[in-house]
């Protein structure tokens, strides 16, 4: 039983940050129909913002504390920075292009991020400092479940939680909800189409950063590379749940995550990848709008 | 149209360029990863050829000849591998020395072997490569991969006592290949059991499941086929957890950036990797025009690559001949002193005199296990 | 003036983008910090710059398109399609064109005669997924699947029983076609981006198979030593059996041409295409979607297939790594950045995506950026692609209908065809 709960909880773990990084994509989608194939390396940056701005404070003598309150927040910004910035460049002039040509912009923009980090920075791997402080009370349970494990579920419970306030209660919640619904009426209605797709750009970038860091310190190590993977696992999270539907990215992410873990605890870790691919299939089979998509009914 | 156009144009340029290239030199191709993710494992071998080179054109070349280094980029992807490959065929290569990784030499071989030409790894360890014995032109300076899962897995076995052992691999070329080596030594000497044997997702986000099913399996020890980055989240998850049970490795992971990474994690990993050879003065000499040259310390492979280089125009002398058949005769008859050792070639093409030892992190440095 | 405080923003706003990934190098081992600020200054200058270039490209795009602002390029448009109508002209250019394309061989090395086979390879890749994508409209992210099946048939089947290349070709390209169908079945209620998804899927479970499944594919280390075609049953040296290849390639992409393109204007190809523009239109017209759209998938598949075997025998060796999504997305984007639809489109995306690389040596380490940015300003500035995809149009004309009148060309059939379609639009 014992084994059953850690396996339990690497899931949960491994979910949580799937879930994270899938409610940038579901946004995204929900809003523009784009599939932002450039998402994962917004991860990848908001990591390697996060290992230099700690290095550096690192280097200044600063204790670890400050070093974390210090380092997420400027990885958010920067991350921030950089998915507003590639939507104006790569997204918004093609707004009213065929449907697939943002597809192909956004792969494009994909290898250039990660080249240009392998360029600027190194193509080899780094260790990444454990920025996540130890905590007593979960360490009595060591081999169980680690401190780092359980910051993350928290903390991406909780900022989910307040991505979904902040959507439901919020002014800028509602344009976002009408625009995803119809932004031609949401424009008629005075919301200013524009700025919502920025923020739903800014909000999904900042997310996928607080991801970034938080499983660069759990894992302890980053490289150019790290958000391709992490990129696609979370977009069939984010199918999964339903694409455009908030509760239905993190329900995805965690399920995908559950998936795998115990695919590679109780079968083989060579298959992990098709229970999760092949589970993936069953579900849009049977309800091909995704766990909580609502299916579109398309009217004539 | 116009665009199509001037790619012919180009592509008649660099065509000319190649026929132009003079047949009085000797030309010493270098086919193997330059860019892309492996560039790191590729680059070194660039530097031995062009230093070995160096210090034959002082002397005057190899039989008059000047020796010419032409390096050929292949990501380390076959399809590459073919294009670079019949770029340096259309170049009229007397002697190639790489391929780096087995997959892209498996590719190439056959072209080299239909223009006879000369191929010599400093890196592919697949034992198919020689054993097959499809090819009379392949040799190479490094171990073959079950040579070195041998080693490692009598290493689990009898000096540290393991009875029961989980295998894990990257599902990688190298890696896999390195771990069923290891089962089979395992369980024919039936001196242990494998209890786990997996292949886990390279750049995955985390190996917790994979490590816990280890910690699960009982396993006394663990052997782990594959490269540096995997390794270092495996050992990292499995300190995490407890877990206190050796971490034996090879070749990929005997690599100081898997020390960086791993930090104090790293403490007590072992690691199998090419023969400890820093007494050997030839090595130092190597090392030292590196530095002169390149200002920097060598990579990945630079003493097999080095020796290699010495090797082929070693050969080329001593068979006062660059035919292919001449070539082949001196490398298995004539040894030669490298970095490595003093070497020759068997029947096969593997290098006589070359092997492995097994090294264990000890206060962030790889040290030989007496 | 004020594209002057615009651009001097712009910099402003990339100097600070860059600050953390271009000028801070912080070495976590020796704790040492290297200030780079000479990148910041780059990034500044060119950041200045390029805004000048965007806006100014931006307002030729949006203004009207390239067409209005320049009558060169409209009058060039019209010289090009005169002479290509004029056979005094076209007759003589296809002649010298069909003419450099057999003495290609040799007139160049063995490496340009290697990689045109490439991306000849991908013309038919392109070719077979622009079925999918381009005309019927379904988004298909694991084409790779299909093309590492045909793999893996020659290589498998040579392996084993010792088949030929000329007997796995057809068998691949059943078994593509059967693929197809099989990866069509399950998909059939999904739409858009679902259905990428589950391609995407489908293309990693059969390249995590290939990987894993030992006994049967050999895993990682791939299969090697598989032969190059012979022709009756002779054999050729390496030179004469590349050359064969490119001659094998060649007539190849000219039969997909020729497939696809009579698909394209056939009964069966209009049906794609108005289940690409509506879905619930076609069905009221009464087109059997779901066998139209197997029908695509079991096409598209089978050059996949077919181009599989032709890579296999190119590089004589094959290994799961060949085939990952990043492949896919290569093939997708050959069709997308081609024009979608368009043959000549997709055949000259495939030439420069494929081929650029290669050419791109000269960049060295900068290659894949200027790659990665060469498709992002394409998309950009090209949304269509490069050749739009004209709808064959035929005039209607009252005495058509009389049936004393021959019309301009084409058969009663194709007019019908013709009139159906425009009558599905109307």
């Amino acid at each position: 039983m014992e084994y059953f709960f850690e396996i339990f909880f690497d899931g949960l773990t491994r979910g949580s940050i799937y879930a994270l990084i899938a409610l940038g994509y579901t946004m995204v989608y929900g809003i523009i129909q784009l599939i932002n194939f450039a998402h994962g390396e917004i991860y990848m940056i908001g990591a390697f913002t996060a290992l230099i701005v700690s290095g550096v404070l690192g280097a200044l003598g600063l204790p670890g504390y400050a070093i974390l309150l210090m380092t997420l927040p400027v990885a958010v910004i920067y991350a921030s920075a950089y998915g507003y910035t590639i939507e104006k460049i790569a997204y918004k002039p093609l707004r009213n292009a065929p449907r697939l040509s943002p597809l192909i912009s956004a792969i494009g923009m994909s290898i250039f991020l990660q080249n240009y980090v392998l360029l600027a920075q190194t193509p080899d791997f780094l260790p990444f400092p454990s920025l996540l402080p130890p905590l007593d009370v979960v360490d009595r349970f060591h081999g169980v479940l680690s401190s780092s494990e359980v910051i993350i579920v928290v903390t991406a419970a909780l900022v989910m939680a307040g991505l979904t306030a902040f959507i439901k209660f919020t002014r800028m919640g509602k344009a976002m909800r009408a625009t995803a619904q119809s932004p031609r009426m949401a424009m008629l209605v005075g919301i200013n189409v524009d700025q919502v797709i920025s923020l739903t750009f800014i909000i999904g970038s900042a997310l996928a950063a607080v991801g970034g860091v938080l499983i660069a310190s759990h894992v302890g190590q980053i490289n150019f590379y790290i958000g391709f993977l992490a990129g696609i696992k979370a977009f069939t999270a984010a199918v999964l749940g339903g694409i455009g539907s908030i509760p239905g990215a993190m329900l995805g992410g965690l399920v995908l995550g559950w998936t795998e873990s115990f695919a590679t605890g109780y079968v083989s870790s060579d298959y992990e990848d098709v229970f999760a691919f092949a589970l993936l299939v069953l579900i849009l089979i049977f309800r091909p709008a995704g766990i909580l998509g609502k299916p579109a009914i398309q009217k004539v | 149209m116009r665009k199509i156009s001037s790619a012919f144009a180009v592509a008649a340029a660099v065509a000319l360029m190649g026929t132009a290239a003079q047949a009085k030199d000797i030309i010493l191709g270098v086919p193997g990863a330059q860019s892309g993710d492996l560039a790191s494992y590729g680059l070194p071998t660039v530097n031995a050829a062009k230093l070995v080179a160096e210090q034959y054109n002082a002397k005057g070349g190899v039989l008059g000849m000047k020796v010419k280094v032409v390096p050929q980029d292949d990501q380390c992807k076959p399809e590459l591998a073919t294009n670079a490959a019949f770029k340096l065929v259309s170049e009229n290569v007397t002697v190639a020395l790489g391929h780096i990784c087995s997959g892209a030499t498996k590719a190439a071989l056959p072209i080299y072997k239909e223009s006879k030409i000369v191929l010599m790894s400093p890196s592919a360890t697949n034992p198919e490569l020689t054993l097959g014995g499809g090819y009379p032109n392949f040799f190479r300076t490094i171990a073959r991969d079950d040579a070195q899962a041998r080693l490692a897995a009598s290493f689990a076995m009898d000096k540290l006592g393991a009875k029961t052992i989980a295998i894990i691999h990257d599902k990688g070329d190298y890696g896999k290949g390195f771990a069923e080596w290891a089962q089979k030594v395992v369980e024919e000497s039936k001196k242990a059991k494998v209890v786990l044997f997996e292949g886990v997702t390279p750049g995955a986000i985390d190996y917790s499941a994979a490590v816990q099913k280890v910690k699960d399996s009982g396993a006394d020890a663990l052997i782990f086929g594959g490269y540096h980055p995997e390794a270092s989240k495996i050992v990292m998850a499995m300190r995490k957890k407890d877990m206190k049970i050796p971490f034996v490795s090879d070749d990929g992971v005997k690599d100081d950036t898997f020390i960086k990474v791993a930090g104090e994690f790293a403490e007590g990993v072992y690691a199998s990797g090419p023969k400890d050879i820093s007494g050997n003065p030839l090595h130092k000499e190597a090392v030292e025009a590196h530095k002169k040259a390149f200002n920097a310390e060598p990579g990945a492979f630079f003493d097999n690559a080095y020796s290699a280089a010495l090797a082929l125009l070693n050969a080329i002398e001593k068979a006062k001949s660059t035919d292919y058949d001449k070539v082949v005769k001196a490398l298995q008859t004539e040894y030669v002193e490298t970095p490595v050792g003093k070497i020759r070639f068997d029947k096969q093409g593997d290098a006589e005199g070359v092997g492995f030892d097994v090294y264990q992190v000890v206060k962030g440095q790889f040290v030989k296990v007496q | 003036m004020r594209d002057l405080k615009h651009s001097a923003i712009t910099a402003a706003w990339f100097m600070f983008l860059t600050l953390p990934i271009m000028v801070i190098h912080v070495n976590t081992i020796e704790k040492t910090i290297a200030w780079r600020w000479e990148n910041m200054a780059y990034v500044g200058a060119g950041a200045f710059v390029l805004s000048y270039v965007w806006r100014f490209l931006m307002r030729r795009r949006d203004g009207g398109g390239f067409r209005s602002l320049s009558p060169g390029a409209a009058g060039r448009g019209r010289l090009l399609r005169a002479a290509i109508e004029d056979r005094r002209i076209s007759y003589p250019a296809a002649a010298a064109f069909a003419a450099l394309v057999i003495a290609f061989p040799f007139l160049f090395s063995l490496y340009q005669v290697n990689i045109m086979i490439s991306a000849l390879i991908y013309v038919m890749l392109g070719l077979g997924l622009n079925i999918v994508v381009g005309l019927a409209g379904l988004l298909d992210l694991g084409f790779v699947a299909f093309y590492a099946i045909g793999a893996y048939a020659y290589a498998l089947l040579n392996l084993h029983f010792g088949l030929g290349f000329w007997v796995v070709l057809p068998m691949a390209a059943c078994l593509g076609a059967f693929a197809g169908i099989l990866l069509g079945f399950p998909v059939l209620r999904l739409r858009g981006d679902y259905l990428a998804i589950v391609t995407l899927g489908f293309g990693e479970i059969i390249r995590l198979v290939l990987e894993n499944w030992g006994t049967f594919t050999q895993g990682p280390s791939g299969i090697s030593n598989i032969p190059r075609p012979g022709f009756f049953g002779m054999e050729f040296g390496l030179r004469g059996s590349i050359v064969f290849m490119y001659y094998v390639v060649i007539a190849l992409v000219l039969l997909t041409i020729v497939v696809v393109s009579r698909l394209k204007y056939s009964r069966v190809g209009r049906a794609w295409m108005a289940l690409r523009e509506d879905e619930i239109a076609c069905q009221a017209m009464g087109i059997d979607k779901t066998k139209t759209k197997l029908m695509a998938f079991s096409l598209g598949a089978t050059w996949a297939a077919m181009a599989g075997v032709v890579f296999a025998a190119k590089t004589s060796f094959i290994n799961p790594a060949s085939f990952t999504f990043l492949e896919s997305a290569m093939i997708l984007s050959i069709v997308v950045l081609g024009g979608m639809g368009s043959t000549v489109g997709v055949i000259l995306g495939a030439f420069i995506l494929i081929l650029l690389p290669e050419y791109l040596r000269a960049f060295a380490e900068y290659r894949m950026i200027v790659f990665g940015a060469v498709m992002v300003l394409f998309m950009v500035f090209r949304p269509q692609g490069l050749i739009r995809d004209r709808r064959l149009r035929r005039k209607f004309r009252p005495t058509e209908l009389r049936g004393d009148a021959d019309g301009d060309s084409g058969g009663a059939t194709d007019k019908a065809a013709g009139m159906k379609a425009a009558g599905a639009h109307g």
